[in-house]
């Protein structure tokens, strides 16, 4: 019996089929079962299964129904459980990104009935029945991009990618509210998304373009 | 975050039953939640008001307006009849937080929202307003951005609200809604300045709800604007801020009103240059005599002493802008 770990002797750096760095993080961290050998035994929809139980008793926990995009959830959760913990702990959405846990930078930025708004400051709780759109449902079902998507990725928007999730989900509704009209305005629309390593130029450009693509 | 019950009723009237058993009204929540993480606020029960009918923007018979007290600041900022009879409400609307923070946070909410002040905000530290008898780190602190108007020597925390600048400059009000019936307060009289009891901040009874902020009507042509100085270009709470609404007729300035943020542990009305702006006419020297008195009374601390100019700077500025030379 091999005391390598699974892809221990591969040397081009990436992780071996069936295992993704999500999936081995997630697994590890669900009670640290079987000291990291398990190579995707467990989804991280079942990881959180485990997460559950750790629930608050004493009418601390509510019953929650909510669409994630375009698919209905129900879940028993902690009411000090907020929309981006749900999302990324829960429903095995980790686009969504946790940066300052304070309102402070974007990072987490969702659509919550259409409207952008940070998932961090938002109580699960209070999200009964709402539509929540996430960066996973932004491309359609055959996987096609959005066209905000697809001019970051031309534009080259980003260096080390977190805000990015928050800044698409950010930008979309930017263009949407129609605060488009000019640099100034853009920026002044997305200046809730904070980018630490200044890609701001280019998120500018492809917000532009995106909106400019729009209205031809 | 500690544990909370949560509910949810489903009109005012059990809100406010619940409310006055003890519970915690959560509206936008952008500053409930945050504080909660921080363990700064520790509420047994939440009462999500979320759902009450309390969201119009309608005109009132007398000609003011009145907001819902539930109405997001998103939403009051792009209202047609807000933007343009009141400039001043929309123009501090949206210089406040960010669209994803004003998509969540409703009026209500931004008029009580608490401070910023990083001694409150930090639990190991000794804040009178967090834990009464702790003392002031404030005072001998890192006190930049705190106030120089209103303090005491028990608190020198300033309110972070723009809308709330606005409203006061514009002699609005508020609609409350309690266990014992409906009242109603001016905002001079809701916001509590911090004397020897940094932790009451407001003049509400237990239980009682903010249910509408009124406008009065005010004498046409109004003509008004926000202006905001803060660090960085968007997205930051302000050093200063004007507020300033003027009734002009036949080159003359009939009424004035002038507010300030950023500077008061509460917003900080101008009494002194209004009284210099009533009855002249607009001009350079009138705009820089007024703002000249605009920081009489200040106390600055050790790191805001720079306060004071940059708020006679700030309220000429705005003058100017809103009042012309002509």
């Amino acid at each position: 019996m091999s005391d390598k770990l699974p892809g221990e002797d591969r040397r081009d750096g990436h992780a071996p089929p069936g295992v993704s760095r999500r999936g081995f993080l997630s697994t590890t961290a669900a009670g640290g079962v079987a000291a990291g050998v398990l190579p995707s035994a467990l989804t991280a929809e079942q990881a959180g299964a485990s997460i559950k139980q750790i629930v608050a008793s004493g009418g601390h926990s509510s019953a929650l129904s909510v669409t994630v995009n375009g698919r209905r959830h129900q879940v028993t959760i902690d009411n000090r459980t907020s929309l981006l913990d749900l999302l990324r702990e829960r429903l095995a959405l980790p686009g969504t990104k946790k940066g300052c846990d304070q309102g402070a930078c974007g990072a987490c930025t969702v659509l919550v009935d259409g409207r952008r708004v940070n998932a961090c400051l938002t109580l699960a709780v209070r999200c009964q029945d709402a539509e929540v759109t996430t960066i996973e449902g932004l491309a359609s079902d055959d996987g096609e991009l959005h066209a905000l998507q697809r001019t970051f990725v031309e534009q080259d928007a980003f260096q080390c990618g977190y805000c990015t999730p928050g800044q698409i989900m950010s930008g979309v509704a930017c263009i949407r509210e129609g605060h488009t009209g000019s640099r100034e305005e853009i920026r002044e629309w997305m200046s809730g998304n904070l980018c630490r390593c200044g890609c701001y130029v280019k998120i500018v450009n492809a917000i532009a373009q995106t909106a400019r693509a729009g209205r031809s | 975050m500690y544990p909370f019950a949560y509910t949810k009723p489903a009109d005012t009237r059990a809100a406010i039953t619940a409310g006055a058993r003890g519970g915690r009204y959560i509206a936008g929540g952008t500053t409930l939640v945050d504080l909660m993480r921080e363990t700064v606020e520790r509420p047994d029960t939440l009462v999500d008001i979320g759902g009450l009918p309390l969201r119009e923007v309608q005109a009132t018979a007398s000609g003011g307006l009145r907001i819902g007290a539930l109405a997001l600041m998103s939403d009051v900022a792009a209202h047609p009849r807000v933007r343009s009879a009141y400039p001043v409400v929309a123009q501090a609307l949206e210089l406040s937080a960010s669209p994803q923070l004003r998509n969540m946070a409703t009026i209500g909410g931004n008029l009580l929202q608490r401070t910023r002040c990083a001694y409150f905000r930090d639990v190991t530290a000794a804040c009178n307003k967090r834990q009464p008898g702790s003392g002031c780190a404030a005072l001998e602190g890192h006190n930049r951005s705190h106030a120089i108007l209103g303090t005491s020597d028990a608190c020198v925390a300033a309110h972070p609200s723009d809308l709330a600048v606005a409203l006061v400059a514009l002699d609005a009000g508020v609609h409350l809604q309690g266990p014992d019936g409906e009242r109603g307060l001016a905002m001079t009289e809701l916001l509590l300045r911090p004397g020897d009891t940094p932790d009451r901040e407001h003049d509400l009874r237990p239980g009682e709800l903010i249910t509408a902020v009124e406008i009065p009507p005010h004498p046409r042509p109004l003509r008004s604007g926000y202006l905001k100085v803060r660090d960085r270009q968007s997205y930051e709470f302000a050093l200063t801020s004007a507020a300033v609404v003027l009734h002009l007729t036949g080159g003359v300035i009939r009424d004035a009103r002038i507010a300030a943020g950023g500077v008061g542990t509460v917003p900080w009305r101008l009494d002194a240059v209004e009284r210099l702006l009533a009855g002249a006419r607009p001009s350079e020297q009138l705009w820089a005599q007024a703002a000249a008195v605009a920081a009489d009374g200040a106390r600055p601390l050790r790191h805001n002493a720079f306060k004071a100019e940059l708020l006679k700077r700030t309220i000429e500025r705005q003058l100017r802008t809103v009042g012309g030379t002509r």
